[in-house]
């Protein structure tokens, strides 16, 4: 396989060896029938249409379920890499939790003069409701999904951080299940760290936030906006894995100052709601007056100790684009070292200038709304067309304050297998986070998404991703 | 467990039964267009509101025949009873309750959702009709097997077999209130060696043919058909078995969660009806009038079943 130029590729070195971390996985490769392969491939697409594991892309009807594709070349990450960046992602999800913390109650960082004050109080992520309340436990982000890529043999940097309800747990482990269904052999002969027990460690690290009342094991309960989510097989996934019912909201309501769900016997209450469910539709009564997927009053009985929500309403504050450009200033604040692990550098267009340095290099750059998510509304300078950027610098003029800017990152590659043979593709990745009071645990591996079109930077599902299994070499 | 879940699971399984049933009743549609082409047309119409969908289909069609019947009761996703819109249903349901489902269940029913798409996506043509048939009882069936091989015995698997139950007895209701006048004892049927076209509908539209021979030994009689599907308690589709089931799994759930309904009472009735007693005496008072109250009766209790355990808010 060539490497792409200018790219790390994760399994072979420029020369064409392969690297040590894959050393055992192209052996096999080598000895195995390239078209067998990509029957493999086709087994692999049925078998997760029969699971049902698929997506509604939003727009759609409600009829169109896609499948994300998967690659069945694994994403390999060595010992070492591994345990440097579980260091760096730790150091991290605790400061973002401290930071959640301090603007919902004192403000430290902004009376040192760290953050500007507008960036909390015009962001609308920032939830008054929040203000002076402790969680339970004093988590906010019980789990958090940190978009990492990496752009050099030891370089890794995060890329964005995923602190309101991060999705993509579920491929992370039913790609494990497909590549141990198809390839047996391959777990016997190489070490992976198992990642199966993703479901239990959730309920275990949620139990552990349940507001404190003595008695019986806290009842966990999913929040899904329903099967039309695109979300909706993860939602149901993870409820059933856990052992945890699945609501909508309708099936809950305020009963005694507590949320409880309608069950064949009556009202039952839920003491943890892993709500799947965005702030605004959370409670019609304190957010979006028309939301029928929230329940009117959770907020209340949230903010009198009756229940626990996770994530906490209001931690979209944190994972702001234009927090994140603060992201090595706020984790230096709050543990009183330096980051881990790097921020990728970042243009705040709302500064002018930044903003001049952004116009006159708007070819090179990546531009991202503050707000945007999924991969709309951005532009990749470099591939970008003389009228998409000249649009986005009408736009840039016009709303400064809604962009940021960041280099166009050489992103690592790693091979995925195409009728032709392999060819190396961009990739990211999600490990998942879980916070517990006095606990952070990280799984061994996460999502890897990889960007199907040649030279494409962009691995969003939405726009053409697909994902492969990560495997987490043991010691 | 979740009203909603509740909810979920009776009617997936309540649509699976419709799939089931209205494939058996286009087989005996087709077995009698295909052995006595006289009685076809009036067959195809008889079909179709055993069915209970002649209304529906007079919406949208004028004149009735084999094809256009077979196409609604296939494949018409206007008509919500098609196979292809309550396969539909019942994996739309399936995925609002996954949690409740084992993996093997659920992706039986991602599966029947998916060959059933395929094989109804197109007009069926003839010769590809009994084919498809079979499929249909084919993908039940395997949805049936895996309830029954994986899941856990507790009130999950009580609210599915209510659904089967409760459709089943409405359906097997149904065929008989369509034909009753055929079975009602008439002078000149003494029973006869020779079955006619409706007695053998009736038998095939419960794949009951063989099983009846069996049973009954001897001349096919009219009033032995009613006894079968009615009071036959080793018949998996008469009333009575459907009824002793149905009052089987609420007895389960009144020990499961002890507290007993209004619902209990409904289905005690039920089960009543067609214990201790015998076909003369259904007879005698009259058997559209005895199916018309078994079929009224069952809706009663599908709604009572529903508020008791509050599948809606």
């Amino acid at each position: 396989m060539d490497t792409r130029p200018g790219h790390f590729d994760e399994m072979y070195s420029p020369d064409g060896s392969v690297r040590e971390t894959f050393a055992d996985y192209g052996k096999w490769f080598e000895n195995e029938d390239p078209r067998q392969l990509i029957k493999k491939s086709d087994e692999a697409e049925a078998l997760f249409r029969r699971t049902g594991i698929t997506f509604n892309v939003y727009g759609d009807g409600a009829a169109d379920e896609r499948l994300i594709p998967f690659d069945l070349v694994p994403r390999i990450i060595g010992h070492r890499e591994w345990a440097r960046l579980e260091r760096g992602i730790e150091q991290r999800v605790r400061a973002i939790n401290a930071f959640l913390y301090d603007i919902y109650h004192r403000q430290e960082i902004v009376r040192a003069g760290v953050l500007p004050v507008e960036l909390i109080s015009d962001n609308v992520a920032f939830l008054p409701e929040m203000i002076g309340f402790t969680p339970p436990g004093g988590v906010y982000t019980h789990i958090v999904g940190v978009d990492i890529v990496r752009i050099g043999e030891d370089e890794f940097c995060v890329l964005e951080d995923n602190a309101r309800t991060p999705s993509g747990v579920s491929y992370m482990l039913e790609n494990r299940e497909t590549m141990l269904r198809m390839f047996p052999e391959l777990f016997g002969g190489i070490r992976v760290r198992p990642v199966g027990n993703y479901p239990l460690e959730l309920r275990r690290s949620l139990t552990e936030c349940a507001p404190l009342r003595s008695g019986n094991e806290p009842v966990v309960a999913v929040l899904t906006p329903g099967i039309h989510n695109s979300a909706y097989y993860e939602h149901s996934f993870l409820a059933d894995q856990m052992g945890a019912e699945l609501v909508e909201g309708h099936d809950l309501k305020v009963v005694d100052g507590r949320i409880a769900m309608r069950t064949t016997e009556g009202y039952r209450a839920v003491d943890v709601l892993y709500r799947r469910v965005d702030d605004e539709y959370l409670d019609p009564l304190t957010f979006s007056p028309d939301s029928l997927l929230g329940v009117p009053g959770v907020m209340d009985v949230y903010r009198s100790g009756g229940i626990t929500l996770a994530n906490a309403p209001g931690t979209g504050i944190a994972d702001d684009k234009a927090i994140y450009s603060y992201m090595p200033e706020i984790i230096e604040f709050y543990t009183g070292d330096k980051p881990l692990l790097s921020n990728v550098p970042t243009w705040r267009c709302s500064e002018p200038d930044s903003l001049r340095y952004v116009l006159e290099h708007l070819d090179e750059l990546v531009v991202k709304e503050v707000h945007g998510s999924g991969g709309y509304g951005m532009l990749i300078g470099p591939a970008a067309s003389t009228s998409e950027l000249a649009d986005f610098r009408a736009k840039l003029i016009a709303h400064p304050q809604t962009y940021i800017a960041q280099p166009t990152l050489a992103l690592s590659t790693v091979p995925i297998l195409t009728r032709a043979g392999l060819a190396p593709r961009h990739v990211d990745l999600r490990p998942f986070v879980l916070m517990s009071p006095g606990q952070v645990h990280m799984v061994p591996g996460g999502l890897t998404r990889v960007a199907l079109e040649k030279d494409s930077l962009v691995v969003n599902s939405s726009q053409g991703g697909g994902t492969k299994d990560t495997w987490v070499l043991d010691d | 467990m979740l009203g909603r879940t509740g909810s979920g699971l009776y009617w997936m399984f309540r649509y699976l039964e419709r799939s089931e049933n209205t494939a058996r009743l286009v087989e005996a549609g087709l077995r009698i267009a295909l052995t006595r082409s006289a009685d076809a047309t009036s067959e195809w119409e008889s079909v179709v509101k055993t069915a209970g969908q002649l209304d529906s289909f007079h919406e949208t069609h004028s004149t009735i025949d084999a094809s256009s019947a077979v196409d609604f009761l296939l494949r018409d996703l206007s008509n919500p009873s098609s196979v292809r819109s309550v396969i539909d249903s019942a994996r739309s349901s399936a995925r609002q309750v996954r949690t409740a489902l084992t993996r093997e269940v659920w992706e039986a029913t991602n599966s029947a959702w998916m060959a059933l798409n395929d094989a109804l996506e197109r007009p069926v043509m003839d010769r590809d009709l009994p084919s498809t048939l079979e499929l249909i009882r084919h993908e039940s069936a395997i949805v049936r097997g895996a309830l029954h091989g994986t899941m856990m015995r507790n009130d999950l698997y009580n609210f599915a077999r209510l659904g089967t139950f409760v459709e089943r007895a409405d359906s097997t209701a149904r065929i008989l209130d369509v034909k009753y006048w055929v079975l009602l004892p008439s002078p000149t049927h003494v029973g006869s060696w020779l079955d006619n076209a409706q007695w053998e509908t009736i038998l095939r539209s419960v794949s009951g043919e063989r099983a009846y021979r069996w049973v009954h030994p001897g001349p096919i009689h009219p009033r032995g058909i009613a006894e079968f599907l009615i009071l036959d308690r080793q018949m998996p589709r008469s009333l009575a078995y459907s009824f002793s089931k149905i009052d089987d799994n609420l007895r389960l759930l009144a020990g499961t969660y002890t507290q007993r309904h209004d619902c209990h009472d409904r289905a005690h009735d039920l089960l009543m009806k067609v214990s201790n007693c015998t076909i003369d005496a259904i007879m005698a008072g009259g058997l559209h009038e005895f199916l018309d109250s078994c079929i009224a009766q069952t809706a009663a209790l599908g709604a009572q079943i529903e508020l008791d355990y509050r599948f809606h808010e």
